[in-house]
């Protein structure tokens, strides 16, 4: 698909407006924000249960899961995160911006973004468990209910993503 | 009346299906905003494209008046509202761990499934390792545990802390965003790339 097919992203200040929307109408739906990374380890979860039982039975973590969510995978999250697949693709289908792509700086290979990738979702899928949220759930949602938590996180996030910058340069610039 | 879900309105089976429809508008806003692609995204921390900062703390603002506003109304109960407790050396200690994630990967974990439905290749692999990550907590958690659980603060709001009503608090906040969109703005044009269009014009 060329360029010229492409439509230009939207206004940030009115897609803040829009996202910061969305937001409201899940707390007043659900009592709850928005999140992602819950999901991944309702899922995680659901696989080692059905994967490896008995581990999932006598490990701490799965032991304590399973008290609060009976069917891991009947959650918020999953389903939020299910839409999310759908809305992403039907904005990406009404701009052109449907492509299979690598997007990376030209200075580096598909396969260096690819490592890199992978590194920083591990990275990050372990954060965000140890943080009890992502940039969505304790950063966004945190903030946008005044929890001190959310504050804490989004400036450990952000903070940490500024101070590596220049060492993580030539990935991106 | 709000939060449905809460005061029964909604069955829980409805809450579940409209968490898809919000999730269909959380991304397709990811996605228009151009959410889905790393570079924009990372344009943040080098000044190139700060969209990250003005798209998420405009979201932020806007959720925080409209809960105070739902409030005054009457339309929301915010005691029902959840609040994630703070465990204050965790929180730090995920955060700088995700903020080495967010610049080595190019996502965060909502923006990588955004990037996927449009095909982007690098978002399936930034996935694949967040369920690897996933993966290596929960089967680490008993070595973990201490750290997860230590400094726990309840779930303290800002205001309080500060002594501060709920809207003067978010007034602040407001007048620091204008400040950092502004800084924003003048960061787009003092590192712009010859090679990154922003806003693909």
């Amino acid at each position: 698909m060329s360029k010229k097919n492409q439509k230009p992203y939207m206004n940030p200040y009115l897609g803040g407006v829009l996202l910061g929307l969305v937001l409201v109408i899940a707390f007043w739906v659900s009592g709850r924000g928005l999140g992602s990374s819950g999901a991944v380890k309702s899922a995680v979860v659901a696989g080692v249960e059905t994967i490896a039982p008995s581990h999932a039975e006598n490990a701490a973590f799965y032991k304590q899961y399973k008290e609060t969510h009976p069917q891991p995978l009947k959650s918020w999250l999953v389903f939020e995160m299910l839409g999310v697949v759908v809305g992403g693709f039907l904005s990406g289908a009404l701009a052109g911006r449907l492509k299979f792509k690598v997007e990376k700086s030209p200075k580096i290979t598909n396969k260096t973004r690819i490592v890199f990738a992978v590194i920083g979702g591990i990275l990050f899928g372990f954060g965000s468990q140890l943080g009890r949220g992502c940039t969505s759930g304790s950063a966004l949602t945190g903030m946008a209910v005044l929890s001190v938590g959310g504050f804490v996180s989004m400036a450990a996030i952000f903070g940490t993503a500024f101070m590596l910058a220049y060492f993580a340069r030539k990935l991106w610039i | 009346m709000g939060p449905l879900i809460v005061n029964e309105i909604i069955s829980e089976n409805t809450n579940l299906f409209l968490a898809f429809l919000i999730g269909i508008g959380f991304g397709f806003v990811l996605e228009s905003n151009g959410f889905s692609s790393s570079r924009r995204l990372a344009g943040m921390f080098y000044g190139y494209d700060t969209t990250v900062l003005k798209v998420f703390f405009t979201a932020a603002i806007v959720g925080a008046i409209g809960l105070l506003f739902m409030s005054l109304f009457g339309w929301i109960d915010l005691s029902y509202i959840y609040i994630n407790p703070t465990y204050l050396w965790s929180s730090i200690g995920g955060g700088v761990v995700m903020g080495a994630g967010f610049i080595l990967g190019g996502y965060c974990p909502g923006t990588s499934v955004c990037a996927a439905s449009i095909g982007k290749l690098d978002a399936l692999a930034f996935i694949g390792g967040i369920f690897i990550g996933v993966f290596l907590f929960t089967e680490g958690y008993p070595l973990l545990e201490g750290f997860y659980k230590a400094k726990y603060l309840g779930s303290p709001l800002l205001n309080e802390v500060f002594n501060l009503s709920r809207g003067m608090l978010i007034f602040l906040i407001i007048l620091a965003a204008l400040a950092m969109f502004w800084v924003g703005e003048w960061a787009e044009k003092r590192f712009a790339h010859e090679d990154y269009k922003i806003n693909q014009k």
